[in-house]
């Protein structure tokens, strides 16, 4: 090979960069987020898959609901009427109360930021709760 | 291959590559083989073609310098040779490395890109051409941003740059999930590159189905993680659960993937097994480029063509003293004049 030495470090530098995911990782990939799902009620405004994947879906149907055609009642898909609310409804003391022991679960594993806390407010949790 | 046939044969194959994942795990539920298996194979070839390519034109000798130049050359020393110049025709290494980063990160060959036009009459124009670099330097660096984006699949905790990079390409803070502008732009991008060579008669005459498979390919990719993000929606946690799984070696397939994540990953697999045997390879490529890495200093260090082989040389005084006394027989002249005549008994 001509020029050995060179071609084999730019061959280095990149299988470094190329591979990053896997030494960052090392063989050792942290477990899913476990999220803490409501014990009184059983049910969310839809099924659990269908929220898993569409839940910003959802809000983002509840906003312009709400900001735009003053529209604030939502029928779930089991019959029950609720309230087109991030912080009453989805986030209520019996719903998803803890923002850190749920959105931020998720959102930390997926890097997912959501702007809407910008304005928000999400409910208060006792600081010693915090996860 | 025309043009029509080109487009067709290089459409149906992504076409294609889309039923195929569809069918595999639709039908078939072959999870494992297109979310685990595919994915390392793909992996193992693209790495090993790599190096393999690299490896190849390594051993290529180069017998002497071939830099593209457009300055002055170094010479004597009232010639005067601008910073322009000293990046063109380079003599040291630093010039060389400033034009190297020049070419790889701002496509300076093609910036120079120029077009033969008529002016008034048979009046010959050069004009700049800057369209090819323009959609050039936007296709690589959103695919390089949305690949970035990507780590947030691949790492957790995410290096420190990707929540910033979200961040910005999310700036305007339109529809929910976030549009990513990079997203977009890399179809945009990738339509325009396109639809530069099938408009252009000259571009449409020299390509190819190779040329157009590429980005038939990458505009596969580019819709189906569009779709997934923004349209289908995708249970996410449990696509990283996946992905996760892949980086560590130990793979794991959880239940709740769509289709849709299974047909856009044969597209990366292919797309990534595919680069050591195509044009892709210019990645590595552009780095072993000999018209913009070497210097140009041919005539100042003797550059000795490795191919040489041993010539066998008859130098002339050996040739004078194999044929002296006959050349002075003949009245020759020669250099060093006759043998003294052998002693007489
Ligand atoms: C610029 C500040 C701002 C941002 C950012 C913002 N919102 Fe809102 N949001 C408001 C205001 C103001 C209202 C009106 C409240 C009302 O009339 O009850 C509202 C109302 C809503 C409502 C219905 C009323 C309620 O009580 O919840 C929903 C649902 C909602 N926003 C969801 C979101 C989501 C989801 C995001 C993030 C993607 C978001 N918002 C980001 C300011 C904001
Ligand atoms: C099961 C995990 C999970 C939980 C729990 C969860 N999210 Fe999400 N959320 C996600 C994922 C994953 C995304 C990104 C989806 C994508 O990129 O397609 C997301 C995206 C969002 C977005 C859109 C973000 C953007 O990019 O604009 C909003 C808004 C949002 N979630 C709100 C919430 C709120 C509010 C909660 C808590 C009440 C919550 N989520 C709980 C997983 C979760
Ligand atoms: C060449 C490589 C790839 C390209 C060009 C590409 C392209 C895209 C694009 C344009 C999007 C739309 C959303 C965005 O802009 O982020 C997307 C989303 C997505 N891609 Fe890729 N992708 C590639 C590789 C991969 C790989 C290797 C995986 C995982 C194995 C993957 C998984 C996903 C997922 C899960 C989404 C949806 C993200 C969401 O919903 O937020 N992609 N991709």
């Amino acid at each position: 090979m001509y020029d050995g030495g060179k071609i084999i470090a730019g061959i280095i530098i990149g299988l470094a960069l190329l591979t990053f995911p896997i030494w960052y990782t090392s063989g050792r990939a942290a477990p899913k987020p476990e999220v803490k799902l409501p014990v009184k009620e059983k049910e969310c405004v839809q099924p659990g898959p269908y929220m898993k994947k569409k839940h910003m879906q959802v809000l983002d149907l509840w906003r312009d609901s709400v900001v735009r055609v003053q529209q604030r009642s939502y029928v779930a898909f089991n019959g029950k009427e609720y309230d087109m609310s991030l912080q009453n409804t989805c986030m209520s003391a019996d719903c998803h109360a803890k923002k850190s022991e749920f959105c931020d679960r998720c959102h930390n594993y997926t890097g997912v930021v959501p702007y809407c806390w910008d304005c928000h407010i999400p409910p208060k949790e006792k600081p010693e709760e915090k996860h | 291959m025309n043009v029509i046939l080109s487009l067709i044969v290089s459409s149906v194959a992504v076409f294609g590559l889309v039923v195929i994942a569809f069918v595999g795990v639709w039908g078939a539920h072959l999870e494992w083989l297109f979310g685990v298996v595919i994915p390392y194979l793909a992996v193992i070839t693209f790495f090993v073609g790599m190096i393999y390519r690299v490896v190849q034109w390594g051993k290529c000798a180069m017998p002497f310098r071939i830099p593209s130049t457009c300055g002055q050359q170094k010479t004597l020393p009232w010639l005067k040779r601008t910073y322009v110049d000293k990046l063109d025709n380079p003599v040291g290494t630093v010039a060389v490395v400033g034009r190297m980063i020049l070419e790889v990160l701002c496509f300076r060959s093609l910036f120079r890109n120029t077009r033969l036009e008529f002016g008034n009459g048979q009046e010959i124009k050069y004009k700049s051409a800057k369209w090819l670099w323009f959609g050039s330097i936007v296709f690589h660096y959103t695919f390089l941003i949305v690949l970035l984006r990507h780590l947030r699949f691949f790492t957790e905790p995410m290096p420190f740059f990707v929540p910033i990079i979200e961040k910005v390409d999310g700036f305007f803070q339109l529809y929910v999930p976030t549009l990513y502008q990079s997203g977009l732009l890399l179809g945009a991008a990738a339509t325009f590159l396109l639809l530069r060579r099938v408009i252009d008669g000259k571009m449409r005459y020299i390509s190819l189905p190779a040329d157009y498979f590429p980005l038939f390919l990458i505009l596969g990719l580019a819709t189906t993680g569009v779709l997934m993000r923004y349209v289908l929606k995708a249970d996410v946690v449990s696509i990283k659960e996946l992905t996760m799984g892949l980086v560590s070696f130990r793979p794991v397939v959880p239940e709740g993937i769509s289709v849709l994540f299974y047909i856009h990953i044969f597209l990366v697999s292919v797309f990534f097994a595919y680069f050591p045997f195509s044009k892709l390879t210019h990645m590595a490529g552009v780095f072993l480029s000999p018209t913009r890495n070497v210097s140009n200093n041919s005539r100042i260090v003797r550059h000795i063509n490795p191919w040489n082989y041993p010539v066998k040389v008859h130098t002339y005084a050996a040739y004078e003293d194999e044929f002296r006394e006959k050349m002075i027989d003949a009245g020759l002249p020669v250099e060093k004049g006759a043998p003294e005549p052998a002693k007489p008994e």
